[in-house]
């Protein structure tokens, strides 16, 4: 486990000047993960946000190897990568020890890529998948995926006059990936630097699939000042509405345990996606969100048996 | 040089354990294709040494490829049908990304209505993605168009489809003349990349975004390098004819000389043709065939050359383009001599959709029609329907 002045010290793989917006969280996961990694890394990349800011041709932020092929199949070409690795090794056509990344948001993961990522887990190809889960498709204007929470208003779940934002809870997709038995999955925010780096570091270590969801808030989609980024991560956290807990051979662990639960409006109230939920006519969605987070939570508690 | 009894299935596997890719990604399900059940019994049991990734999809399969070619491997997947279909949009980035992976194709239907039968619309969907196609007329061509096509695609950093017809060749059994592996592995030579993603030292970013500045000039060069591959494909015929003994070429001229109207074919439907004008000759009718192998690129220039002299051209499309006017190979052969001053008048007849067969007294009728108009120089319809009833 690295500590920040050594990380510090450490050359930056993901490069300044890319076309993040101010406070993009995305592009915070991507730089703390790549100072985590101390065997070269190969990254596949969801196309996505992450990928239009960072790689606008002839300019890229990666200082790795990196592919971007389409917006559903960054695990299936890094199953592609791994398997040249493992068949060029095997001829003596290559010799370095190497790591493999894919990376995709929650369109490209929960949704339109879910397949392909179940595909490569059970294959059993040794790669860390990173979803950087910013709760709704941001690239392409803001629509609803199957990770936005209940209630919240996206383009395509808008907050209307008869209808008050998304109708359906979230996907559960990291308890999803740990069905698949895999060696190790875990949930990280930008905000718990020194958890997350040791969560890359962890599941690169281990031989397999391994996969980390990684909710990152969207200044944009979500609606809140580019300086309240790692606020509103750490709200997130101390609500239990992301809890960081991880799940290694099947045995969860809870990494973090907030001294006090916050209630979910108190991160609600700070963005303008939940806005319409505050009007008194729709106070039963927040105590709806509040009842499901306190469901899972309890849940996990138990399986972490805290 | 060995003979062995093959169906087209499995002529295209064999190929592919002489050529022992180093990943083969694929996805065998609906309709099947027996090359990759093959394919992983070789792997199964140790003849090649290749990483088999048996893939989800064949989207998956697809991306995989993608990953692995742009991870400087030799890279093969074979699919059919609806399969290539859901591979459609990874096609596209295979060919921008300029990776030379080949695809051994059986030509299926496409649904719907489901069928699984030959006919050319799968591979004609996917004409436009930036991909060599080299069709085969019987399992032999099916066989050493494989190899050609490894050799092809690398050097001209174009990927490749080679297609053989679904059940009239892929379950044909044939006597074939093999190579020996060694013979396989010296003329498709060592495979070395251009750009590596396990370069770890020159780090390179892959498929990144690419605006109005830049997009059209990077889809100029896929262009030119299709119209530059023409002679990469000459050069590994002649090379293959030379070491081989079997010649190939863009098309086979069959009985064309001397004859007055010619017929176009691809595919299988080749071999019937060729009974048919055989069959017409001694009647001491002068008919003969073009033979079309390679349709991506399009042999515009050489196929005008040969078509021209004669008074009419009956392309036969086993696909329909949904036009209204006709099939694919129709369009593009009869655009190809549209600026001669004097060109032949052409015909079209769609066949065999859904696996209709397609006999011999078939193409003797449209032989005789195209006799017919060109004493008469009048055509009644100048797109029919083959075999169908209605």
């Amino acid at each position: 486990m690295a500590s920040l002045k050594e990380l510090s010290k450490k050359k930056d793989l993901f490069a300044p000047g890319h076309r993040g917006c101010a406070g993009c969280s995305a592009s915070i996961v991507v730089r703390q993960t790549l100072l985590a990694c101390d065997t070269p890394v190969v990254c596949s990349i969801c196309t996505g946000c992450l990928e239009v800011f960072s790689s606008i041709f002839p300019y890229t932020a990666w200082k790795v190897p990196l592919i971007h092929s389409l917006f559903e199949n960054s695990a299936a070409t890094i199953s592609g990568i791994e398997s040249a690795y493992r068949a060029l090794k095997k001829r003596k056509r290559y010799t370095r020890d190497l790591k493999f990344i894919a990376w995709g948001g929650d369109g490209g993961t929960y949704d339109i890529g879910l397949q392909a990522l179940s595909g490569a887990i059970e294959r059993g190809h040794d790669f860390l998948y990173i979803c950087y889960d910013n709760e709704a498709y941001m690239n392409t204007g803001i629509q609803r995926s199957s990770a936005t929470p209940l209630g919240a208003h996206t383009t395509t779940s808008p907050a209307g006059s008869v209808i008050p934002g998304k109708q359906q809870n979230r996907k559960d997709l990291t308890n999803i990936v740990v069905a698949h038995n895999v060696p190790y999955a875990a949930q990280a925010i930008p905000s718990n630097w020194r958890d997350l780096t040791t969560k890359v570091s962890k599941a690169l270590s281990i031989k397999g699939p391994t996969f980390i969801n990684v909710l990152s808030p969207c200044v944009i989609g979500w609606g809140y000042e580019p300086s309240e980024t790692i606020g509103i991560s750490k709200l997130a956290v101390d609500t239990c509405f992301w809890p960081l807990y991880e799940v290694e051979n099947g045995k969860y662990k809870l990494n973090y345990k907030p001294k006090e639960k916050i209630p979910i409006r108190k991160w609600m109230e700070k963005q303008a996606r939940f806005r319409h939920l505050f009007k008194k006519e729709n106070k039963k969605i927040i105590d709806e969100i509040q009842n499901e987070t306190d469901r899972k939570w309890e849940k996990l508690l138990k399986l972490c048996e805290e | 040089m060995p003979l062995k009894a093959l169906t087209g299935n499995e002529s295209m596997a064999e190929a592919m354990r002489q050529i022992n890719p180093d990943v083969v990604a694929a996805y065998p399900i609906t309709p099947a294709t027996e090359v990759v059940q093959i394919f992983s019994s070789f792997v199964a049991d140790g003849l090649v040494d290749t990483e088999f990734v048996a893939v989800e999809s064949e989207h998956s399969a697809m991306s995989a490829c993608v990953g692995a070619a742009a991870a400087g491997a030799r890279v093969m997947t074979s699919t059919a049908s609806q399969g290539l279909a859901l591979m459609h949009e990874v096609l596209y980035v295979a060919a921008g990304l300029r990776l030379p992976i080949v695809l051994c194709e059986i030509n299926r239907s496409l649904s719907a209505p489901i069928n699984i039968h030959c006919d050319h619309s799968d591979t004609m969907g996917s004409r436009d993605a930036g991909w060599i196609q080299i069709f085969s007329e019987n399992v032999q061509e099916t066989y050493d168009n494989v190899i050609q096509a490894m050799k092809i695609a690398e050097s001209s950093r174009i990927p490749a489809l080679v297609t053989t017809d679904g059940f009239i060749l892929s379950h044909c059994l044939e006597r074939i003349e093999v190579l020996e592996d060694s013979e396989v592995q010296s003329f498709i030579g060592e495979y070395k990349p251009a750009y590596s993603l396990l370069d770890i030292e020159n780090p390179i970013t892959v498929g990144p975004l690419d605006l109005q500045d830049y997009y059209f000039e990077h889809k100029r060069q896929e262009i030119e390098a299709m119209r530059e591959a023409k002679k990469s494909i000459e050069k590994v015929n002649k090379e293959f004819g030379d070491r081989f003994r079997r010649r190939y070429d863009f098309f086979e001229s069959y009985k064309l000389n001397g004859a007055e109207i010619a017929i176009v074919a691809l595919g299988s439907t080749a071999g019937t043709a060729k009974v048919a004008i055989d069959s017409l000759r001694e009647e001491g009718k002068k008919v003969g065939l073009l033979k079309l192998r390679v349709f991506r690129p399009f042999p515009y220039e050489k196929l005008c050359e040969v078509l021209q002299k004669f008074k009419v051209v009956a392309v036969l499309d086993r696909s329909d383009s949904m036009s209204s006017t006709g099939g694919p190979v129709f369009t593009e052969a009869r655009s190809a001599l549209y600026d001669l001053t004097t060109r032949p008048r052409f015909v079209n007849y769609i066949y065999g959709l859904g696996g209709r067969e397609i006999t011999e007294s078939d193409i003797k009728k449209v032989a005789n029609e195209a006799l017919k108009i060109s004493k008469t120089g009048k055509i009644k319809e100048l797109v029919q329907y083959l075999g169908v009833r209605e």
